[in-house]
């Protein structure tokens, strides 16, 4: 068992390549890895509740820990009660723990 | 230390660099010492396309004489002993034909990129 | 103080473009506030993050001058960094990709970061505890 830190710095109405992503994140999670979504950038956009794709919700429901950098959520006015609630708020120093711990670290 | 290379964006600044500087550096690093395999994800699927012709671009009187040959440069990595993936369904879904990609690459499913990411020490996204 | 690390960032995308210099200039931030060490491999455009010819400038849409608006400079940004590194007893030790600076031009880099390959990053990789690649698009 591995622990992993997907960084995920784009929005799904970018690109269909981050849907993709996201499912990594839960495939890897179904393969028994301890697995973090990290959400940065525009790819906060995607964690509010009324958000018509609900690629986060998803990955959450698998087993993956889904947090939000606290920055890019202020950076975009979106406040805490907006969140879904699959996502919780994270500061950037999470990121910089799990490189610290050893995580295999992914940015896309 | 395995590092497993993940190439998605494509044809950035290929014309420029008159290579994909993803594959260069891989290139570059495996000289070095380093120890890789290499996935071809998203748009970069392409670039193990047969037939790629970037020549003849001119800029007024400045020619460019050297364009990128991406397939042959991703060729030059299984040469070197790197094993080069691609995605099956990024092919699929673009409508590349498996008879139209160079020899030497493997096809592996979409599900099956979490197993190759767990086969590798560390997992680089370009 | 948390236990020392040794953190790798390769990074590619220059000054003004895109949100993913301003990420990796945080990370770095975290990292040198925690006296880590830390290597970063400037790859491609990021070499023109340390170019010590970027001037500030005023900014009549924001009706502001010079000093006021205090435009950032990366290489501004990376000597502060460099500096914060080794106040808490770390450092930063950044390459420049040699072949990317000299299709660039971009040779005046801030004191501090030097020329280099990528066997360098591959060097800072190994020797590291861990590496984040932050690609360009």
């Amino acid at each position: 068992m591995s622990k992993y830190l997907l960084i995920e710095s784009r929005d799904p109405f970018d690109s269909n390549d981050v849907a993709n992503y996201y499912d990594l994140a839960s495939n890897l999670a179904a393969a028994g890895n301890q697995v973090t979504l990290f959400l940065v950038q525009n790819g906060v956009l995607a964690a509010r509740s009324g958000v018509k794709v609900n690629g986060v919700d998803v990955v959450a429901a698998s087993g993956v820990e889904v947090l939000a950098d606290e920055f890019s959520l202020r950076e975009r006015g979106i406040a805490g009660d907006k969140l879904s609630k699959s996502v919780n708020a994270a500061p950037l120093d999470v990121v910089v723990d799990h490189l610290a711990n050893g995580s295999k670290a992914i940015w896309h | 230390m395995k590092v497993l290379q993940i190439i998605e964006t494509a044809y950035r600044a290929t014309i420029e660099e008159q290579d994909d500087t993803i594959v260069w550096v891989t290139h570059a690093m495996k000289g070095a010492g380093g120890d890789f395999s290499v996935l071809l994800r998203g748009n970069a699927v392409n670039y193990g396309v047969k037939d790629q012709d970037a020549s003849g671009l001119a800029f007024g009187a400045e020619l460019q004489t050297q364009p990128p040959d991406l397939a042959g440069d991703v060729s030059k990595l299984t040469d070197k002993g790197i094993d080069v993936f691609y995605v099956r369904e990024d092919a699929e879904d673009r409508g590349i034909e498996v008879g139209s990609l160079i020899d030497g690459l493997h096809p592996i499913g979409r599900a099956d990129i979490a197993g190759l990411c767990d086969k590798h020490d560390q997992v680089w996204h370009w | 103080m948390a236990d020392k690390k040794t953190l790798t960032f390769a990074i590619m995308d220059g000054p003004y473009e895109n949100p993913r210099s301003t990420t990796a200039f945080r990370l770095m931030d975290i990292a040198a506030r925690r006296g880590y060490n830390i290597n970063v491999f400037a790859y491609e455009g990021a070499v023109n993050l340390p170019l010590t010819t970027q001037t500030p400038h005023a900014n009549a849409v924001h009706g502001r001058d010079v000093d006021e608006e205090n435009h950032p400079l990366p290489h501004k940004w990376i000597k502060a960094l460099m500096a914060e590194a080794k106040n808490n007893g770390g450092e930063i030790d950044w390459v420049n990709c040699g072949l990317c600076v000299d299709e660039r031009g971009a040779h005046e880099a801030v004191e501090g970061c030097r020329r280099g390959t990528p066997g360098d990053f591959w060097g800072f990789a190994e020797n590291s505890d861990n590496t984040l690649v932050i690609p360009t698009r």
